[in-house]
């Protein structure tokens, strides 16, 4: 081991860890806006990078007929929960076409846009908005009506919906995987390291959103108002804050997140419909590693994973994952510890 | 109205009697999960299955096994109990079929799996192998490497069974030519980058490397090799010959060395192969249905087995009658005494003795060139 | 016990049926995941920790008989003992090193050695690799095979039988009522003097060992033994058994596992008869059907079937119980309580400042002071709940400052909380009977065995007395969340007297009682005082306080402000300005 492998070492770690960062970001997200355990936040990665997969082979990308069933469904749902409170059909009406006519404009603008050809940025664009509109459906349908469970049941149905989103993505991804080209050619080299122009984006793009986040969450009052509702709900109810507003919003921004990072590993990475689970598995022990609350934590901890995964798969790439979820076990006794024993969880 | 209704009913029963000589096969494939790439092909081309053979109707049940050996041997004895099948076949993965074995090993039932599966000496008396072996595969790629003159190599496989198995079976037939394996790198499908594992092979500087992954997932380690200024030469192994490794590797993959079965290089087979024929019928075929450029491994060893089944149960209907022990037993007679078979993928000869058929010679050289596979002469 | 002989019985009655051989084959399948999501209706669903890696240790158990029969030909109900004695030492060894993590560090902890487990199973060679290791024999007795089938079915649901029953004896015993207050976080446990951490560990061993015996089974069930069946998805899968059934419920892990084992056949067979293709079809629907049924029933299937379920009042067969052996009581005016110059520090803030003060036996003495004045801080202090940042509490001459809570109440300090802490769905008798954790002996053996019957009777005749003391017998029987906050508190106080304590801490007391209540508590403390207990109170009442205390302790701003008798304190300007506000 010499010093220009492991830089090169250090820097897919740092690459990959990036990516980790933006899904552990999301996670702590979800969590302290919902209390949701978000498990299939790797699926919305895969499918982004496969929707511009498709998109780019001038097909139009199956995420289009789940996008607009999940609207349908949703707005049923919005239609009979408002009739049922305002005793007003015509109010049901209205707040069930609130809820389904972005989505559903969206996904025929991009059905549309499959067989135009448009420039690579543009496709990008539509396949983040295709995925970024699947979180508030998903959090409709799933999650609003047990915002009062425990955190173990919302996780259980986390279960549920990875399994069935990941079971939608080999219905219309297919079994193989895809490869998007790369957003920018370039490369430069420093010594023994070449940082490629995917590379470079995924870095700036990652510390682009952490700090927007970082910004959003501790200096709006929109913001601000998010995490009171994680805190308690009825107080946030109390001044006036949706929670169910919040929810939708709060899944928008995580699977927009991901929907970004699968753009990102794209080019980089050869993506299956089931390459999200573990992607968004290693983003989650970097979240729980900053203890589901820190940002700069997350950044920290999903680093962390990276390294310690380009390091392991280079000593022993065989046992590769037995080391990184090996050496995840004293970082979290040693975060548990300094956190505190909170009493009121267990 | 009561002799009426006893009319309908015994007409039914009747019916059904004869339906009961009805032949049942139950199909284990892996839909989803990681095997997914290998089973669905599978069931596609199962789709061109005949109806009926030698005037019997044949059922077709298929089962998901997920990849998963405890969901195969679940499904195997479900079709020996609940459904009592007269054959088996499953499943695409060797760790899944492993399972299978001995539940029809012991219900007398035949089992052709759709892998190279390996299992301990005496065990496969009621189970047939339909590909190549690794090591029939595999003596292709070390001859071509002797005449390449290539002396050291790298391993870069799956960390599965397949990767497993084809270094178990190429180890001692390298040996044998005397090149030598000088890095051995695992990596997953759903690895995000394969960097660390092309920076230790490279380092160690081989003639040549071998991946050993299947579909689209055999191109990521040869970017990553390019990415490291690789020079060498390239082998890939049997599950990597379709089009989605040069969509995914584009031209990186140029010139790499793709050992195949004669299935997917159909038209390119001199006229003189014996394979020739059933060969261009499979992939016309199969891509009549599915689509042009969709040929690959897989869905050939599909075809095959309905060839053999063309074959192998007139015969044992001869013997006796469907749903009975002594059907299943004279499919395997008949199996075993099948003699030499040409199929999409070669000429099958299963004998008493050896139930994986193939003959060394099987395995084509292929060269991808242009985007495309051509045959290495 | 009549009920369980009659399931017993019920086992090879469903044996001999005609069933199709198919469902004895599920029923096989039901029974063995039934075992594992039972150990996590234990972990999760009764002590609140939630794991995935059970299916980490079905795998040791499957790996330790394959290995073991395969290579050195031992029998397999010898290498049962040997799989359960190594799940035994890797479970202790993990709990030890994961449970000190509180939250949401648990749930990741055993996802993470979950998956090292797993791919460490899949990548030795001695284990066979991804292949696994196959062709092991079925269980046998002698040369009787027990085979997959009918046999089988008897053997395994018998088993699983008697975990429910012991679990059941178990969550009905002393150490049961310490593993079911685990779940309410971890302060009123240790002030009832459970160690807490040791009971975690247990749990979470008996469940890797209830997997264990799980895992045996399946290897000689399936005959192969392979990774993907110990891996995270089955992790999940035994999760989502317990929690669909009803976490809470030791029945909900029977229920669960059927459901799920059926609703993955049905669907196998009866999506392709409606769509016609298979494969991920189901594993979709699958999800759905998940998400449909947690909406619903969030707390599982068997919640429905608890409901209707009729509840029967405990019988009382204890009147001619022992007396538990009581402690020697402190002569009236030795010195109890010395609180030493106490500092509670939280970064800048300090939140007690140097207090003292001293209680003597016999005394009832009150700590009062506006609110935010650090009364229940410095409680917390001297039951050993917070660490001091500097300063000493001496009991009887013993320094206590340091020790934990439980070891404090066994020096003869019993306390109450000013939230009230207490197990709702258990019934106010046994709420109190865990007051009395710290006299008995019994543990987790005789608790599943059920040897412990005397010891209970002791302990519920104890409960019952205290109970009645306080003047709230008459709940007895009800479920301690249905009681107002009224009597909670009184419950709370029956508790802490069944500790024995020489000193009684009580925390607001009086919160939430109505006047004549009031005036009941009032006699109630009197009462305990001319029979040897001390008493310190928090309290806003002033009437009660002035009524009942011998001497008060005034506090402001975490510093004493004055010390002395009701009379003194009611007459000084300078308490008077504390509690109205005004400069002094």
């Amino acid at each position: 081991m010499d010093f220009s492998i492991a830089s090169i070492l250090m820097l897919d770690g740092f690459t990959n860890g990036a990516v980790y960062a933006l899904l552990g970001l999301a996670t702590v997200l979800v969590f302290t806006v919902t209390r949701v355990i978000f498990i299939p936040q790797g699926e919305f990665v895969a499918y982004g990078a496969l929707t511009l997969a498709m998109l780019q082979a001038g097909k139009v990308p199956g995420t289009v007929w789940l996008l607009m069933i999940l609207a349908t469904v949703a707005s049923l749902m919005e239609c009979w929960s408002r009739w049922h409170h305002d005793h007003n059909l015509l109010s049901g009406i209205k707040a069930a076409l609130r809820m389904w006519i972005p989505p559903m404009l969206i996904a025929l603008l991009t059905w549309w846009s499959a067989t135009q050809n448009f420039s690579m940025l543009i496709q990008a664009l539509l396949s983040v908005a295709v995925v970024a509109t699947f979180g508030p459906l998903v959090y409709r349908i799933a999650y609003q009506s047990l915002e009062s469970a425990t955190p173990l049941v919302l996780l259980i149905v986390s279960v549920g919906v990875h399994f069935a989103m990941t079971g939608f993505g080999l219905l219309v991804f297919g079994a193989e995987g895809f490869r998007n080209p790369s957003f920018l050619d370039q490369s430069w080299s420093f010594g023994p390291l070449t940082i490629s122009g995917q590379v470079f984006i995924i870095f700036l793009i990652a510390l682009i959103m952490i700090l927007v986040l970082w910004l959003f969450f501790e200096r709006t009052l929109f913001g601000k108002a998010l995490r009171a509702t994680a805190v308690n709900r009825t107080g946030a109810r109390l001044m006036g804050i949706s929670t169910h507003a919040a929810g939708q919003f709060t899944f928008l921004l995580a699977a927009g997140i991901g929907a970004v990072s699968g753009l990102l590993i794209g080019p980089t990475t050869t993506v299956f419909y089931d390459s999200g689970f573990l992607i968004g598995l290693k983003g989650f022990v970097a979240a729980v590693v900053a203890g589901l609350s820190s940002y700069p934590g997350a950044l920290i901890g999903a680093l962390f994973v990276g390294v310690v995964e380009s390091f392991g798969s280079f000593w022993a790439s065989a046992f590769k994952e037995v080391i990184v979820f090996t050496m995840i076990l004293p970082v979290l006794l040693w975060r548990s510890i300094r956190s505190g024993h909170s009493d009121e969880e267990h | 109205m009561n002799f009426k209704k006893t009319l309908v009913t015994l007409a039914a029963t009747v019916a059904c009697s004869a339906a009961l000589a009805d032949i049942n096969i139950g199909v284990s494939l892996a839909l989803t999960g990681p095997g997914s790439g290998l089973g669905i092909p599978m069931q596609n081309q199962l789709k061109l299955f005949p109806k009926t053979i030698a005037g019997e109707k044949v059922n077709l049940i298929v089962l998901d096994d997920a990849t998963d050996p405890g969901k195969g041997s679940a499904n195997a004895r479900r079709f020996v109990t609940e459904d009592k099948v007269d054959l088996i076949f499953g499943s695409c993965i060797t760790a899944v079929a492993a399972a299978m074995t001995d539940i029809a090993s012991e219900a007398g039932t035949v089992q052709i799996a759709g892998s190279p599966v390996g299992v301990p000496a005496g065990k496969d008396k009621w189970m047939f192998r339909l590909p190549q072996s690794n090591t029939v595969m595999g003596h292709a790629v070390v001859e071509h490497m002797k005449k390449q003159g290539v002396k050291t190599i790298g391993f870069l496989g799956y960390t599965d069974a397949y990767g497993e198995q084809w270094l178990k079976e190429i180890t001692p037939m390298l040996d044998k030519a005397g090149i030598k394996i000088v890095a051995t790198e695992r990596f997953a499908r759903t690895d995000t980058s394969v960097t660390p594992q092309a920076l230790k092979i490279n380092a160690a500087n081989p003639d040549a490397v071998l991946v050993v992954a299947s579909g689209s997932g055999a191109a990521m380690p040869q970017l990553g090799l390019a990415e490291r200024g690789f020079k060498g030469k390239i082998y890939q192994t049997h599950a990597a010959a379709t089009q989605d490794l040069m969509r995914v590797g584009g031209k990186t993959v140029e010139g790499t060395f793709v050992v195949s079965g004669p299935a997917v290089i159909a038209e390119q087979l001199p006229d003189s192969h014996p394979s020739k024929k059933v060969s261009v019928d499979f992939v016309t075929k199969y891509e009549a249905l599915m689509g042009p450029k969709t040929r690959n491994q897989f869905a050939g060893h599909s075809y095959d087995f309905q060839v053999t089944m063309e074959k192998v149960l007139p015969v044992a209907l001869k013997k006796a009658k469907p749903g009975t022990p002594e059907f299943r037993a004279a499919i395997r007679d008949a199996l075993e005494g099948m003699g030499r078979t040409v199929f999409a993928h070669g000429v099958m000869n299963w004998t008493k003795e050896d139930h994986w058929g193939y003959t060394l010679e099987t395995g084509v050289m292929l060269k991808v060139v242009d985007g495309q596979f051509a045959v290495e002469r | 016990m009549r009920r369980w002989l009659l399931l017993f019985a019920l086992v090879p009655l469903v044996a001999v049926l005609p069933l199709p051989d198919y469902w004895i084959f599920q029923l096989n399948y039901i029974g063995l995941y039934a075992l594992t999501s039972m150990g996590l209706v234990l972990l999760t669903g009764v002590s609140g920790l939630t794991s995935f890696g059970q299916a980490a240790f079905v795998g040791i158990g499957a790996y330790t008989t394959a290995w073991l029969t395969l290579n050195l030909g031992w029998s397999p109900w010898l290498t049962l003992w040997v799989g359960l004695g190594l799940t035994f030492i890797s479970a202790l060894v993990v709990g030890m090193i994961t449970l000190r993590m509180s939250g949401h560090y648990l749930p990741l902890a055993t996802i993470a050695w979950g998956l090292s487990l797993y791919y460490l199973m899949g990548n030795l060679d001695a284990l066979g690799k991804y292949y696994g290791l196959l062709g092991l024999q079925s269980l046998s007795i002698g040369s009787f095979d027990i085979g997959q089938g009918r046999p089988f079915f008897v053997l395994t649901w018998l088993i699983l039988l008697a975990a429910a029953l012991c679990m059941s004896q178990l969550l009905d015993s002393r150490a049961g009522r310490a593993i079911r207050s685990l779940k309410n976080g971890t302060q009123m446990a240790e002030a009832m003097g459970i160690n807490t951490f040791r009971y975690k560990v247990t749990a979470f061993v008996m469940a890797a060992l209830l997997a264990s015996v799980a895992g045996w089974l399946l290897a000689h069930f399936q005959r192969t033994v392979n990774p993907s069946a110990f891996g995270l998805k089955m992790g999940i899968e035994y999760l989502f058994m317990a929690v669909v059934g009803g976490v809470g419920y030791i029945w909900g892990a029977v229920v669960g596992a059927g459901l799920i084992k059926l609703m993955d056949d049905y669907l196998q067979v009866l999506l392709p008869k409606l769509i016609g293709t298979s494969g991920s079809y189901e594993v979709i629907v699958f999800g759905v059907v998940l998400v449909l049924v947690l909406k619903y029933m969030p707390d599982g299937l068997w919640s429905l079937v608890s409901r209707y379920m009729p509840r029967r009042d405990r019988k009382v067969d204890w009147a001619d119980a022992d007396h538990l052996p009581e402690t020697h009581k402190p002569q009236r005016g030795e010195l109890l309580l010395d609180v030493q110059d106490v500092r509670k520090q939280f970064g800048g803030l300090v939140a007690v400042n140097d207090i003292r003060f001293q209680i003597k036996a016999g005394e009832i003495v009150g700590l009062i002071g506006p609110n935010g004045a650090g009364k229940s801080t410095t409680f917390n202090l001297i039951t050993g709940v917070l660490p001091l940042t500097s300063g000493a509490v001496k009991f009887r001459g013993d320094t206590i400052s340091g020790l934990p809570s439980r070891e404090i109440l066994r020096k003869g300090m019993a306390r109450t909380f000013q939230h009230v802490k207490m197990i709702p769905d258990m019934t106010v008798l046994e709420n109190v009977a865990m007051g009395g954790y710290s006299r008995g002996h019994t543990g987790v053996l005789s608790g599943m065995l059920g040897t412990n019957r005397k010891e209970e009777q002791r302990l519920f005749k104890l409960a019952q007395q205290q109970l009645e003391r306080i003047g709230i017998g008459h709940t007895m029987h009800e479920q301690a969340g249905n009681l107002a906050m009224g009597q909670q508190r009184l419950m709370e106080i029956a508790r802490a007297l069944c500790a024995d304590p020489a000193l009684l801490l009580l925390d607001e007391p009086a919160a939430g009682l109505r006047h004549k209540e009031k005036q009941g508590l009032a006699d109630v403390l009197r009462q305990l005082q001319s029979e040897g207990v001390s008493i310190l109170l928090v309290e806003h009442d002033m009437d009660l306080v002035m009524q009942v205390c011998d001497k008060l302790v005034v506090m402001e701003f975490g510093t004493l402000l004055l010390e002395g008798t009701p009379k003194e304190i009611q007459e000084s300007p300078v308490v008077r300005a504390a509690y109205l506000g005004t400069e002094h």
